[in-house]
Order: structure tokens, then C-alpha cells, then sequence
């Protein structure tokens, strides 16, 4: 009996998967509607903390899991919660994952908690993580909400991979830790300062503004 | 902490300043600095819940190390901060509700500003006592004001200008940005 309903389940969770709306949750938050190019949030750890792909990389997966926590929360306790006080439950239920990521990591590494320093701690005011769960987890049922989190995650930790990256592999000749420029390139010191951040995540931005650009003179040429 | 009082607002409001060299407060300084008006009273409202934040920052921390539960600081943070917002907000009704109208959608959005999280939870790191907390909160909050009115001059000079589709929008303003905060780089002799 218990065999059958989980095969149940399985199939049906399958099948979602395959032609519908899980699917489409899932990509969208990876492309068309990234977090960072697209719709601009989260703007403090992208720039913070992506002097290096590692450090990176580590705060995009810190994010991945207090992102999908609190939407998986959120939208199952969605009709628990009153209208008036929404705001303050959500802050309190991203606080609390926050808190349990922050120990998590610190546990782990110590090197990488004290290289995030109080940033980890910050995840909680990044409107990312409160906006999904005002527009989407609050509305969604679970299972979407667990999709659109792990898309919107994963496309957040893509676009500071895409910093980490360039701005590791100009400002140090490394690429997590490992020297992929020859000894003789003259390191860039200003990728690694807080100006590079800024001009890394603008020339990014102009790529894409420049793709879109291209892609709709196509269109309308057609 | 042996440093100096001057030295630590000079340290919060231009060495290291909130804004362009820790990232905090990014969200504000890219969307409200379109206009010069809305910066300055943006900067003033954020100054104001800053330095009341940090002083109740400050006895929380003393009331959780007596009770010993450390784990509670992140959450008891940003309650305090969420209500201090809320009866900041209601305070400004009552007193003057003409500020309260020039402030209108700003107010509450101060809640998710990270600079004030930040400016609490780095004044915790640093050990700071209550005279100290409350001048690096005046020099943060200085700091964050200048950098949204630096911005935002510098923005309506920029709306004459001739600017590449390509440029418009977000990316221009980082670019900005970035000068600004290489420009701020230069203070970074005053620490001596």
C-alpha cells in the first residue's frame, strides 16, 4: 500500500517535472528573470564579498539554503499567518534560518566564516530572500515555492560565480586558489578593491543590455 | 577600544564608508538617488533610525551576554530594528505630518536597509561602548548621507547628457558608483 502511494507521488512529481509549471519556476529564476542581471536585488553580498570565486561561491549556497527554508516556511504556514503582521513572521523565519546557516558555516570552516565576516549575518536584509517570499511563496503552494527558491537560488549564485570569477582571475591571476595566469601578468589590484565590484557587475550588466539589444534588432529586422 | 571619538566618525563616515566601500545600503543609494530632494531627506531619515538602532543595539547586546544566549542577537537585532522603524514612523505622524508625507514610502523601507543590520552587528564585533556606538552611528549615517547626495548631483547632471541605449539604467549608475568609490579611497590616509 505505502509502496504504491509513493510511486504515486513519484510519478506525479515526475511528470510536473516534465511539461509544466515546476519546470518553468525553476528556469526562470536561473535566466530570465535573474535575481542580479534582471531584476537588480540583493545588491549588498553580490558586490561585498565577491573578491574571490570561492568566497563566492560559498555565499551562494549559503543563500540557496535560507532562500529555500524560508519559502519552504512561508508557504507552508501561508494561511496561518495574518495580513497586518506577514512582514514581521517572514523577517522573524529568515532571521532564524539565517542563524542556523550562520552556526552551520562557522562549524564547517572558520577561514571562510571570518572571510564573510558579518555578511552571512546580513543575508537576512537581502530583499532577494523577503521579496520571493512576499510575491511567490506566500501565494504558492509548496512544492512551487520549493522550485522557484532553488531556481531563484541557483541564478543567484550563477551571477556571483560570474563576478567571483572575473574579478579573482584579474585581481590575483588565481581561480580558486589555483594560479591560471602566467607569473608574469601584473595583477590588477583594483578587481579586488571595492571599485572593481562596481565596474565588474556594470560591465556585466552592459553585456547583457548589449545581447537583449541585438537580440530585439534581430527580431524587429525579421 | 583606545581610538579616539573624532576618529571613529571620521573612520565610519569617509574611510570606510557604509555605502561605497562595505556595500551596505546599496538598494537605497541605487533607488533613491535620482533626485537631490528625496537623497538628502532619505539620508536624514536613515541617520535618525541609525543612531537609535545602535543604542538599542547596544543594551540588547549587554542584556543577552547576562542571559547568556549569543544565538538570539541576529533575531533580537532585527525585530528591534523593524519596530524602532515602525515608532519612528508614528512618531513623525503625530509630530509633523508634513515630513511624514515628504518621507512617505521611504520610511518603512528603511527596515531592510543592511547598513543599519550592518552598523549594529559591526558595532558588536568591535566591542564599542554606548558614547562610542553613538558617535560611529552619527559618522555611518553622515557617511550614507553624503554618498546619496554626492550621487544624486551627480545623476542630475547626467539626465541632460547624451548616453548609448546599451548604458542606460542600472549600469551607468554603478560605474558611477565605482569612481565615487575609488575617489573615496583617497581618505584612506586620514587613519594614519
Amino acid at each position: 500500500m505505502e509502496i504504491q502511494t509513493t510511486e504515486k507521488k513519484k510519478g506525479g512529481f515526475f511528470e510536473s517535472l516534465q511539461n509544466g509549471p515546476a519546470t518553468d519556476e525553476f528556469i526562470k529564476g536561473l535566466w530570465r528573470e535573474n535575481p542580479v542581471f534582471v531584476q537588480v536585488l540583493g545588491m549588498c553580498p553580490t558586490l561585498a564579498v565577491t573578491n574571490s570565486a570561492e568566497n563566492a561561491l560559498a555565499m551562494g549556497l549559503a543563500t540557496l539554503f535560507v532562500l529555500i527554508m524560508s519559502n519552504l516556511l512561508v508557504s507552508s504556514l501561508r494561511n496561518f499567518i495574518p495580513k497586518q503582521v506577514r512582514i514581521a513572521t517572514y523577517i522573524l523565519i529568515i532571521a532564524t534560518c539565517v542563524t542556523v546557516a550562520d552556526y552551520a558555516i562557522q562549524a564547517y570552516s572558520l577561514d571562510l566564516h571570518k572571510a564573510l565576516g558579518a555578511f552571512i549575518a546580513l543575508i537576512v536584509v537581502n530583499c532577494l530572500i523577503l521579496g520571493r517570499a512576499e510575491a511567490f511563496a506566500s501565494k504558492n503552494t509548496v512544492s512551487k515555492s520549493f522550485w522557484d527558491a532553488l531556481g531563484m537560488g541557483l541564478g543567484f549564485t550563477f551571477a556571483l560565480l560570474c563576478l567571483g570569477v572575473v574579478r579573482e582571475i584579474f585581481g590575483t591571476g588565481t581561480l580558486f586558489g589555483f594560479p591560471v595566469l602566467p607569473g608574469s601578468f601584473q595583477s590588477w589590484i583594483i578587481m579586488i578593491l571595492p571599485g572593481g565590484g562596481l565596474f565588474t557587475l556594470a560591465i556585466w550588466l552592459l553585456v547583457f543590455n548589449g545581447a537583449k539589444e541585438r537580440k530585439a534588432k534581430k527580431a524587429r529586422a525579421l | 577600544m583606545n581610538d579616539s571619538l573624532w576618529f571613529i566618525f571620521i573612520n565610519a563616515s569617509l574611510i570606510n564608508n557604509f555605502v561605497l566601500a562595505y556595500f551596505l545600503g546599496i538598494c537605497p543609494f541605487l533607488g533613491v538617488s535620482g533626485k537631490l530632494e528625496t537623497a538628502s531627506r532619505m539620508g536624514g531619515a536613515v541617520t535618525f533610525v541609525m543612531i537609535i538602532a545602535s543604542m538599542s543595539a547596544y543594551g540588547i547586546h549587554a542584556l543577552l551576554i547576562t542571559i547568556n544566549a549569543p544565538f538570539l542577537q541576529l533575531i533580537s537585532y532585527i525585530v528591534v530594528i523593524a519596530s524602532t522603524v515602525q515608532l519612528v514612523e508614528m512618531f513623525i505622524k503625530k509630530i509633523s505630518p508634513g515630513l511624514f508625507r515628504a518621507l512617505g514610502i521611504f520610511l518603512p523601507l528603511i527596515t531592510t536597509n543592511c547598513a543599519i543590520l550592518g552598523l549594529a552587528l559591526f558595532q558588536t564585533n568591535k566591542g564599542y561602548g554606548f558614547l562610542e556606538s553613538f558617535v560611529y552611528a552619527l559618522g555611518a549615517g553622515a557617511g550614507f548621507t553624503l554618498a546619496l547626495i554626492l550621487m544624486a548631483g551627480l545623476r542630475e547632471q547626467l539626465d541632460l547628457a547624451d548616453i548609448p541605449n546599451v548604458a542606460k539604467g542600472t549600469a551607468l549608475t554603478l560605474l558611477i558608483a565605482g569612481i565615487l568609490s575609488l575617489s573615496f579611497m583617497g581618505f584612506a590616509g586620514l587613519g594614519g
